[in-house]
């Protein structure tokens, strides 16, 4: 019976390195969202483009993105040729939140790159952001007909993530938007 | 100019949430990182570094405008809760997935109360049975003594 | 050229570790005298070749040749040259090359002071380090080999080295940090040395408690030094983050310390033995976990290095194999803990077990909170948690506390047996002036009540006074007081310092956690700001070009009541060759306090934002380390380890007559 006690530690010491084991191939870096498949909350915001009245009621009622970025932002730029093929494809709306920017240099970006957005809301003192879990731009949401939130991607889109994640995750969306 | 005082807790939070920012959308290795400053906010490029700056900003407003609104600390947890999850905590919640966590420590420390307790059960020194010498080994111990006590 | 004779003798190191790592095992196992004889030699070898290596590398840095990766990667021409060199370890690749040459050096100095030992035994503990070293090699090899090349197209210059690590700290933490956590190695071979021969005796522990008291000591000023440098690189007035690899060194020390404990009874008494052989292969397991953590990604922290699983499940093969294998060897080779014998409820066998159950919970306890993380989100399917200082702090310092309370207790009893009366009648007075001075003392100084600041204060003094009274009985017959502390053994003396230096630390981080102040501003030129009794004036920047940054010195003006104190200048820079910002503050260090400030940013309007800190008896905490530390080196050189001569002669002669040696009686004192 003794003998068998100084066996204890062993086990222990396997157990937890079939822990570790199976720690190394988890990603530590995926930053949770826990907005997954909450609405999105409610604003009154103007546009950029013109500076009309904006609520939940005017967003699109078919699955589309929602893209939080900024002037100051390089990884905007970075991702800007994205979103506008994803535009000209056609894919779906893309609606933006301009998160603490200032107006002119907004407009200034849209008039130098291109605007992928159908329009963006001004969120100049980043209450939206807080509301939407923003850590910061860029950062693009996949919300659903009925304004929920589906999906929730963090940084910069390039190619990869496009593929990857995003456009299924639009996908998945679509396809059950039409069960 | 007013100065901005910050609780500890907030401040806290607020650390948690610029340490958020490195992770949020690093995408190069972090090979230049060395086994060197713990915290040490360091950056690869001068882009993190300003989103940095900026996020500092970003959450210490809502904070601070949250307590000087008289919100309690409670609620602007929760406020923090419902938008970016339990990650932003650095003291755990209490709930059934951190009970282990919480505790455990605990169960630990009892465990090994009970090993000493059985330990001292078992160590004390046994009453031992009074040692009956016969004739010739107590001459023997009598020849020894006397020669230990002459040198 | 150069580079390759590097690669070449890691090679070579990586061969004589595995000879080393076998024959002169297999030898003492087989009685083979000659391969037995083998083990000095090769060491000597192993140590050779490394630093070799090393020397190859820093020469790589200082000629700048940026054809060798690592070098590309962590330097730069207009890198000063004492971190040119210091870079060495400022990588993934060249710090475990530095960590592995820690490891010959440990060797090296076995094979040199252990003349008293039997051959066959030292034969045993060489080889186990060797095959440690035979994994570590390797490892290198296969998988973060600092002499890689970049070829053929060198870069013109270097990455530079994190500006984070141009730094005094740099230089001299990692050396100490890793000299302290490796040198828990050679204790374990030990162990392992005494279960493969079956001689767990307590000449075993005496050989084995110098090399244990010396690592514990070293890493101890490691980790005081990591600590020191984490607070004026940080700017936030820390100084201890729990920071996942933060954690895992203080894991190793704390189950150091319970070790040097257990082996302070084993050696005394004859008990605890197998659970002495299991600490002091736990306490190497803590250091090569710390190294898979580090390394191999498996948690997010600053600190780490690049994450990349094949290095991570290497070392956790490594890991695997060697801790893997020792406790397999423990449950099979270990004496029956047959009941331990001979002492009773009230002991200082008991209060010293109280130690080890203390010291291994809180191990257990951050080993927990380090690994929570990663196992919530493999148990939940991605959920985050964070487990962060709340938590640690909460676990880990009611446990000191109670530490502290049977440290005193235990330090005053005897062995075997100790009467409760007689320790009411030594502690009761010592009780009684530390709650007393604990309530008075905190309160007199601030005006404040602060039952936090009463209870350090009076755990403090718990310790103090239990230590003068302690003496005080040791010495009462003895004539003079000089005479009486004359005649103190070294160990004892050792303790009593490592012990007031744990109070000090312990004063220390209790206060200054409590009574630590700051303030955040924004300050134009000429304002000013008041906090505690001070009043700092910012006098403006200006530029400042250094060897390869560019700063902005900010100077300011500290007063006390009125008078003025000094100027203090924080800076901000930008290091040229990388772009990378990085911020200088200014400490006015005290005794009894810490001043400084870090800048934030300049805004448009030339005004600053800026915090300003006020940190009461933060030194303590290192000034507590170093005494610590230094205790621990005075127990090494207690004269018992260092009858050379006369265990020297004895063994000469028990060689010649054929009958064993080492094993002498030693009439068991105090």
């Amino acid at each position: 019976m003794s003998r068998l006690k100084l066996f204890i530690p062993v086990f222990v010491f396997l157990a937890l390195a079939v822990l570790l084991w199976r720690g190394l191939y988890l990603d530590p870096r995926t930053l949770p969202s826990v907005l997954i498949d909450k609405p999105l909350p409610d604003f009154e915001l103007r546009t950029v483009e013109n500076a009309s009245l904006i609520t939940k009621a005017d967003l699109p009622d078919e699955p589309f993105l929602l893209n939080v970025w900024g002037s100051y932002c390089l990884p905007c730029l970075q991702e800007n040729p994205i979103l506008m093929a994803a535009k000209e494809a056609g894919v779906l709306p893309i609606v933006g939140v301009n998160y603490k920017d200032k107006l002119n240099l907004a407009r200034l970006w849209m008039d130098d790159n291109g605007s992928p957005f159908d329009f963006s809301v001004v969120d100049e003192d980043g209450r939206l952001g807080i509301n939407l879990g923003v850590y910061g731009a860029p950062e693009t949401f996949v919300v659903d007909g009925n304004g929920v939130i589906r999906y929730k991607h963090i940084g910069v889109i390039d190619y990869k993530a496009w593929e990857q994640e995003i456009l299924p995750a639009i996908a998945a969306v679509k396809a059950e938007a039409t069960l | 100019m007013r100065p901005l005082v910050l609780t500890s807790r907030t401040l806290q939070m607020v650390m948690l949430a610029l340490w958020l920012t490195l992770g949020a959308g690093v995408t190069g290795s972090l090979s230049h990182r060395a086994e060197a400053a713990i915290d040490a906010f360091e950056f690869e490029s001068d882009e993190q570094e300003r989103r940095f700056r900026q996020m500092s900003n970003d959450f210490r407003c809502p904070i601070y405008l949250m307590i000087m609104d008289g919100k309690t600390d409670y609620e602007i947890e929760q406020f923090m809760l419902e938008r970016y999850g339990d990650f932003i905590f650095y003291r755990p919640r209490l709930m059934t997935e951190t009970l282990l966590l919480w505790f455990g420590p605990l169960a630990f420390l009892l465990l090994g109360g009970w090993i000493i307790a059985g330990i001292i059960r078992r160590a004390r020194p046994q009453v031992q049975e009074k040692v009956v010498l016969n004739e010739e080994e107590q001459e023997r111990l009598r020849t020894l003594l006397d020669g230990v006590k002459r040198e | 050229m150069v580079p390759e004779l590097g690669q070449f003798a890691l090679i070579l190191s990586f061969c004589l570790c595995v000879l080393l790592g076998t024959l002169p095992l297999v030898g003492a196992g087989t009685g083979n005298q000659l391969w037995i004889s083998l083990a000095r030699p090769l060491t000597a070898g192993v140590f050779v070749f490394l630093s070799l290596c090393l020397l190859i590398l820093g020469y790589s840095f200082v000629t700048d040749d940026f054809s060798v990766a690592f070098v590309a990667q962590h330097s730069n021409t207009l890198l000063p040259l004492q971190y040119k060199i210091t870079a060495v370890w400022g990588g993934h690749e060249g710090s475990f090359l530095f960590w592995t040459w820690m490891l010959a050096g440990w060797m090296l100095a076995v094979s040199i002071f252990s003349k008293t030992m039997p051959d066959d035994f030292v034969a045993r503990v060489l080889g186990i380090m060797g095959l440690i070293g035979a994994g570590y090699t390797l490892f290198m090899i296969a998988t973060s080999n600092p002499f890689d090349r970049v070829l053929p197209l060198s870069p013109a210059d270097g990455a530079d080295l994190n500006s984070a690590l141009q730094d005094f700290g740099f230089i001299i933490h990692p050396p100490s940090l890793y000299m302290g956590y490796v040198g828990f190695s050679v204790v374990f071979a030990f162990a392992i040395a005494a279960l493969l021969s079956g001689r767990l005796d307590s000449a075993w522990a005496r050989w084995s408690r110098p090399w244990a008291n010396a690592a514990w000591a070293i890493l101890t000023i490691g980790i005081a030094l990591g600590s020191w440098w984490a607070y004026y690189e940080l700017g936030w007035g820390g100084w201890w983050a729990w920071d996942p690899v933060e954690n895992p060194p203080m894991i190793n020390w704390l189950l150091g310390t319970a070790l040097i404990h257990s082996l302070a009874v084993t050696e005394k008494r004859g008990v605890f033995k197998s659970w002495t052989v299991l600490l002091a292969i736990m306490a190497f397991a803590a250091s090569l976990l710390g190294t898979f953590i580090t390394r191999s990604g498996l948690l997010t922290s600053v600190h780490a290095f690049a994450s990349d699983p094949t290095r991570g499940v290497y070392i956790l093969g490594f890991l695997g194999f060697v801790i893997g294998g020792s406790l397999l060897l423990f449950a099979l080779r270990a004496p029956l803990m047959k009941s331990e014998f001979g002492f009773e409820a009230v002991s200082r066998e008991v209060f010293l077990l109280a130690n080890n159950i203390i010291l291994v919970v809180a191990s257990a306890a951050i080993l927990l909170g380090t690994l929570y993380p990663m196992v919530y989100q493999a148990v939940s399917g991605g959920e985050l948690i964070s487990v962060g200082p709340p938590y640690f702090n909460m676990i880990f310092v009611p446990l000191m506390g109670i530490l502290v309370l049977f440290m005193v207790i235990g330090s005053i009893s005897r062995w075997k047996k100790t009467s409760v009366a007689y320790l009411k009648k030594q502690l009761m007075i010592v009780a009684v002036a530390s709650v007393a001075l604990g309530l008075v003392l905190p309160l007199a100084l601030t005006m404040e009540f602060h039952y936090g600041a009463s209870i350090a204060t009076a755990l403090g003094l718990w310790i103090v006074l239990g230590i003068v009274q302690d003496i005080r009985i040791k010495i009462a017959n003895k004539g003079s007081v000089l005479v009486g502390l004359r005649s103190l053994a070294t160990s004892y003396i050792g303790m009593q310092i490592a012990h007031f230096g744990f109070a000090v630390i312990l004063l220390g981080a209790a206060l200054t956690s409590i009574y630590s102040i700051e303030k955040s501003v924004l300050l134009s030129p000429g304002e000013r700001v008041e906090l505690g009794r001070y009043v700092f004036q910012f006098d403006g920047t200006e530029h400042l070009s250094g060897p390869n940054f560019e700063a902005e010195r900010a100077t300011f003006q500290v007063f006390r009541e009125g008078e003025f104190q000094r100027e203090l200048h924080p800076e901000k820079r930008v290091y040229v060759a990388s772009m990378s910002p990085s911020t200088e503050m200014a400490i006015d260090a005290g005794f009894t306090r810490d001043l400084f400030i870090t800048l934030g940013e300049e805004r448009e309007s030339g005004a600053w934002s800026m915090s300003i800190y006020i940190k009461p008896l933060v030194r303590w905490v290192w000034l507590g380390a170093i005494l610590m530390s230094l205790g621990g080196i005075v127990a090494v050189l207690d004269k018992r380890y260092r009858r050379l001569k006369v265990r020297t002669l004895q063994k000469a002669e028990a060689d010649k007559s054929g009958k064993p040696a080492g094993d002498d009686y030693q009439p068991v004192s105090g």
